[in-house]
């Protein structure tokens, strides 16, 4: 009876994640303009989408930006995670904590209007950055990703046994070299995840892009979400599905590589 | 292979050594933190304190040289005095206190039983129960907003479905409005709600439950007074996480809660992109801001009251 009622809930919200989903996957296929009416198979709307340039530039620069931004913060994420986790008290310590991890909550319109108002100001003091464009949008998604990256680095290097590390530095190695041959293989699961996730964040932001972005640096999320306020459109179904698909396989493979790489480290 | 790779490591070694390595590690994210998130701020809270002007940047400097000499330095209250008496405003923060207080009780109320459910499954599904849970997290934001958008759109999924049984013989009203929002919200905040109380619920010893039951203890006196207390922290933590972006949001009120559905995210939006008045839209923010700190000072004060009863 038990077993039973706790397989209904799971049931139940899964279906509640999953359904809504699965429609999209669905009707990606249907031949209808209208988007809940089937008529039949079709996959006019990939064609349509793959022959659409803007939406292809779109990708392009959504790309583009996500994979710099997510490569930029994980290094100032690792450095950051060292800083926090590795070196003794310093002046200012605490406010560079809290710094580094507010943008965890800080509301994305909060964020995106502080950046903005941060590049027209520098813009007027030193002509520097000289418009918006795709630089504006990478520093600003640096920015949101570092907190989350320095999180998860940060975390791994909390359980790290650092008596290894001590060793090599009483066999005399220099810390930079510690950092380079010991430490940063065994941080390396934490490093591919905080990439990931860097970069599906920086691929999924809207509300920072259409602040800070330019006009010729238009994502493509912005360009759904401009096409969602006019409501639903099968092209918009076909996106969905690549997108979907491809992050869900990016994501599951790479938990499946960590998931094997932890199992043989530790063995 | 290997004399190459340790060649570039002594290579960056001296590089870092003729810097002073650890000085640049220090100050190049101090730098970028500094630069990039603690300036912004400032700007943010100066620019709430000035007059809206037409011009560009539009608002007035708050620092003024009067006559040569004299250093003037002009607070603007009036952007803060219009936040607390326009209907607007104060509407919008209720609305979003609402929308995000009821998001966030359902989120509880599904994310309870499909968290226990997940604890008390058998060790070889709960990986694959965990990583489904989070499977959606990954997948665009938007696209999970629009899955709704196409169920409940008028000619969506659902009512095109009502309509071929003919229970209804024209569209209802679905969308637009705030149930819709905060549909929206669970929807993409539930796995915030479920892994923590994961976490928690995972950790309960079961023989208590059965203890209890042992002893005569209803199946409902038994949850309330053993696995709620016990999960406390998962619960606690899990309503933070959703109460805490839900009432920033922007994009599923937008999207999905109509014109009525006035929340700060978009008032702060509004006032940027459509009405151009930058003080306005930054005095909006940081009391949004505030509304955001206040549930995280609590909870951290709730943690440091337990550390010191445990003391």
């Amino acid at each position: 009876m038990r077993f039973r009622f706790s397989k209904f809930v799971l049931f139940i919200g899964y279906s509640f994640l999953y359904l809504p989903l699965i429609c999209i996957v669905i009707y990606s296929f249907n031949e209808s303009r209208f988007v809940a009416t089937w008529t039949g198979f079709s996959l006019k709307w990939y064609k349509a989408l793959i022959s659409d340039p803007i939406i292809l530039r779109a990708t392009f620069t959504s790309l583009k930006i996500a994979c710099l931004s997510a490569t930029v913060s994980i290094v100032l994420g690792t450095m950051a995670a060292i800083i926090i986790n590795r070196f003794p008290r310093f002046q200012g310590k605490t406010l560079f904590v809290g710094a580094i991890t507010a943008p965890l909550v800080m509301p994305e319109v909060v964020m995106g209007l502080s950046m903005l108002m941060l590049f027209v100001g520098m813009n007027k003091l030193c002509g520097w950055p000289d418009g918006r464009g795709s630089t504006t949008v990478v520093i600003a998604h640096i920015t949101l990703t570092l907190s989350y990256v320095t999180m998860i680095v940060q975390a791994r290097l909390q359980d790290l046994d650092r008596s290894v590390e001590e060793a090599a530095l009483d066999l005399g190695a220099s810390p930079t070299k510690v950092f380079f041959v010991i430490t940063l293989p065994m941080i390396s699961n934490a490093i591919v995840l905080g990439w990931l996730l860097a970069f599906a964040l920086s691929l999924d932001d809207v509300v920072i892009a259409s602040f800070v972005a330019g006009p010729g640096a238009t994502t493509l999320p912005m360009i759904v979400f401009s096409s969602l306020r006019f409501g639903i459109s099968p092209e918009i179904n076909a996106l969905a599905t690549i997108l979907m698909t491809v992050l869900s396989i990016g994501v599951i493979i790479s938990a499946v590589y960590i998931c094997r790489r932890q199992k043989t480290t530790n063995i | 292979m290997y004399r190459i790779e340790e060649k570039i490591i002594q290579l960056l070694s001296s590089m870092m050594k003729s810097f002073s390595g650890k000085r640049l590690v220090i100050s190049i994210p101090l730098i970028w933190v500094l630069v990039f998130f603690i300036f912004p701020c400032l700007i943010l809270i100066k620019i709430s304190f000035s007059e809206s002007i037409i011009a560009a940047p539009p608002y007035t400097s708050l620092v003024d040289w009067a006559s040569g000499y004299i250093l003037q330095i002009r607070l603007n209250l009036g952007n803060y005095m219009t936040l607390f008496t326009d209907d607007m405003y104060i509407y919008g923060f209720l609305t979003s206190v609402l929308i995000a207080g009821a998001s966030t009780i359902c989120c509880l109320i599904i994310g309870f039983p499909m968290a226990y459910a997940i604890a008390r499954s058998s060790e070889k599904f709960r990986h694959i129960l965990l990583m489904l849970v989070v499977l959606p997290f990954w997948t665009s934001f938007l696209i999970r907003v629009y899955a709704w958008i196409m169920l409940l759109s008028p000619c969506g999924f659902i009512n095109n479905m009502l309509m071929k049984f003919h229970f209804i013989d024209a569209p209802l009203q679905l969308m637009n409005n705030s149930y819709a929002a905060c549909i929206g919200i669970i929807y993409a905040y539930l796995p915030f709600m479920i892994l923590p109380l994961y976490s928690a619920i995972e950790k309960i010893d079961y023989s208590l439950i059965e203890a209890a039951y042992d002893l005569g203890s209803s199946p409902i006196k038994s949850f309330f007074s053993i696995i709620v207390p016990l999960s406390a922290p998962g619960i606690y933590a899990g309503s933070a996480l959703v109460f805490v972006p839900a009432i920033g949001e922007f994009v599923i009120p937008e999207l999905l809660g109509g014109a009525q559905t006035l929340t700060i995210g978009r008032l702060v939006w509004n006032e940027f992109f459509g009405n151009m008045s930058w003080p306005t839209a930054a005095s909006l923010s940081i009391v949004l801001l505030i509304f955001v700190v206040f549930p995280m000072v609590i909870s951290q004060r709730r943690k440091e009251i337990k550390l010191l009863s445990k003391d």
